[in-house]
């Protein structure tokens, strides 16, 4: 039932082609094409409804593409010979199962250690045995994150992981996530509403906009990233004025920079 | 101190207020059995139900058909729950089973059990598979239909995440689809227990020669009004017992359940 991959997973390397995916007449990606190598961390912004999660799901396997392909190191997704664990946008936590439960969904063998240990690293030692019904919305939300994390897949999606956390709790899960990645190396695609969290962790950071990769920017800052750092504002000032020059361009040529603090969470 | 008082009043009053009508009731019904307002043919008085309760306790004949009804009804509705527990989970996890199965259960449920009843006395005689009979074909409806409900209810979204989790086959059924579908399951099983007494009581009262239906239409013959009073009363407490039992269950299995918590 379980992959026992035992190999440190070396990330897997995605190529999508041509991709697009319709619903009905609506078209959510068009013709998108993407180059990831293995062990990249992609932050993927963009506005609310873009298809960041579609995008995410198609990767994942459980959405089939309109037209074009995703391909894993060369072979299609479908031949499944690699790992990958999607963190979804709602936490789909098991009502009937404890949390120490969730986080093992699906290990065999002696899991509970690592699964305990797991829970610590996202806070949550003291709550193994609650039920999801009696967490709060960010601690189901960090659950789901190590659910997703006690793995080490070769590819990991995490869709808006940390949303419902406190400023504090979401740098400490950064983090972790970061940490998580520099030890085992996977290829990462996170999604997020918080330009500033793409630029701190991406090394890239994807923008989706009108169904295409609208902005590609790569982020070569050292890491640990220094968020006050001038280097770290220019990048984050150039992925907001991306999107906020997107309703309208022509009218909008130049945004206004002093409004960009506030303007962080305005994905 | 005046507030303690009402402070400690107050569980009590609450705990005792729903039996205050029931007992004044009985107080009522015992008062005028014995001041010749009702006849004893009509309606003994509760103490006469009782006494005759302990008599025939005593001599063993009280537990004897106790017993002969319980088991009755505990194997009919073993057998009707299990069929249709089975053909529910086949037919809620299948769409060819749905396909090839649903539409003949449907129809069959169409048939109102005690409808069954002159065939059913024709084929069994009085013979105890007359009774399980009546019983597992009742049972086996509302069991089936709450289990097929039950699982193709259950949230796809966390099937979904169970699958790309690795979930498959058996885990994925006895971690994800059978606990999601079991809150429904539940309640057809409780469906099912108020059901399995009723159709026991018409059975035994039709055609037995033990249980407590035999009991109260022997004791008619013989007027024993006391008797038939007593067993009327036995039902309810057994169906009430079953029902308390059921929700024993949803509360050991559903204690997940923010609604039993
Ligand atoms: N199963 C579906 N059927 C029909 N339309 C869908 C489906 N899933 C998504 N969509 C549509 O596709 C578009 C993109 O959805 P998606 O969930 O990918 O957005 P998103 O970028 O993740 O948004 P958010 O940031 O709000 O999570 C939306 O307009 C949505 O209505
Ligand atoms: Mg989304």
């Amino acid at each position: 039932m379980t992959q026992t991959t035992v190999t440190p997973s070396a990330g897997v390397a995605l190529t999508l082609r041509n991709l697009s995916k319709r619903f009905g007449d609506q078209t959510v990606l068009q013709a998108l094409d993407l180059d990831i190598r293995a062990g990249e961390f992609v932050a993927v912004v963009g506005r609310s409804g873009c298809g960041k999660s579609t995008l995410l799901r198609l990767i994942a396997g459980l959405e089939s593409a309109s037209t074009g392909d995703v391909r894993a190191d060369g072979s299609p997704l479908d031949t499944g010979h690699f790992d990958t664990r999607l963190m979804f946008q709602d936490a789909r936590l098991l009502p009937w199962k404890s949390v120490l439960q969730n986080v093992g969904l699906g290990l065999s063998g002696a899991w509970q250690d690592k699964a305990r240990a797991v829970l610590a690293e996202v806070g949550l030692a003291e709550h193994a045995h609650k039920w999801p019904s009696q967490l709060s919305g960010g601690q189901r939300q960090r659950v789901a994150l190590a659910r997703a994390l006690i793995h080490e897949p070769q590819l990991l999606l995490l869709d808006e992981p940390l949303g419902a956390l406190d400023a504090l709790t979401r740098i400490e899960m950064q983090q972790l996530i970061e940490r998580l990645w520099q030890q085992h190396r996977f290829t990462v695609l996170l999604v997020t509403h918080d330009v500033e969290e793409a630029v701190a962790l991406g090394d890239r950071v994807l923008l989706i906009e009108e169904g295409r990769v609208g902005l590609d920017l790569p982020v070569p800052l050292p890491r640990s990233r220094v968020r006050g750092s001038a280097g770290f504002a220019a990048l984050e000032e150039r992925v907001l004025s991306r999107v906020l020059a997107l309703p309208d361009r022509e009218a909008i040529p130049e945004p206004e920079p002093v409004a960009l603090g506030a303007l962080r969470w305005a994905l | 101190m005046a507030s303690a008082i009402s402070t400690l009043a107050v569980p009590v009053w609450r705990r005792s207020a729903p039996w205050i009508v029931p007992a004044l009731l009985v107080l009522l019904w015992q008062w005028a059995a014995t001041h010749g307002v009702l006849t004893s043919r009509i309606l003994p008085a509760p103490l006469a139900v009782l006494e005759a309760g302990s008599r025939l306790w005593q001599s063993g004949e009280l537990w004897a058909h106790l017993k002969i009804s319980f088991w009755r009804a505990a194997i009919g509705f073993g057998i009707g729950g299990g069929i249709g527990l089975l053909l529910g989970l086949i037919t809620g996890m299948s769409r060819r089973g749905e396909l090839l199965l649903d539409t003949t259960v449907q129809m069959i449920r169409n048939v109102p059990p005690l409808a069954l009843i002159p065939l059913v006395i024709l084929w069994f005689g009085i013979d105890e598979a007359a009774k399980l009979f009546l019983v597992a074909f009742g049972t086996l409806f509302p069991v089936y239909i709450n289990t097929y409900h039950g699982i193709r209810s259950v949230d796809k979204d966390l099937v979904e995440m169970a699958r790309s989790y690795g979930l498959r086959g058996w885990p994925l059924f006895r971690d994800v689809i059978l606990p999601g579908a079991l809150p429904s399951i539940l309640v057809g099983v409780r469906f099912a227990l108020g059901f399995a007494w009723i159709l026991l009581i018409v059975a035994e009262t039709i055609s037995a020669s033990s249980g407590i239906g035999y009991l109260a239409m022997n004791a008619r013959e013989f007027l024993q009004t006391d008797v038939v009073v007593l067993a009327i009363l036995l039902y309810a407490l057994l169906g009430k017992l079953s029902d308390y039992g059921a929700r024993q269950l949803e509360r050991v299995w559903l204690r997940w359940h923010p609604a039993y918590q």
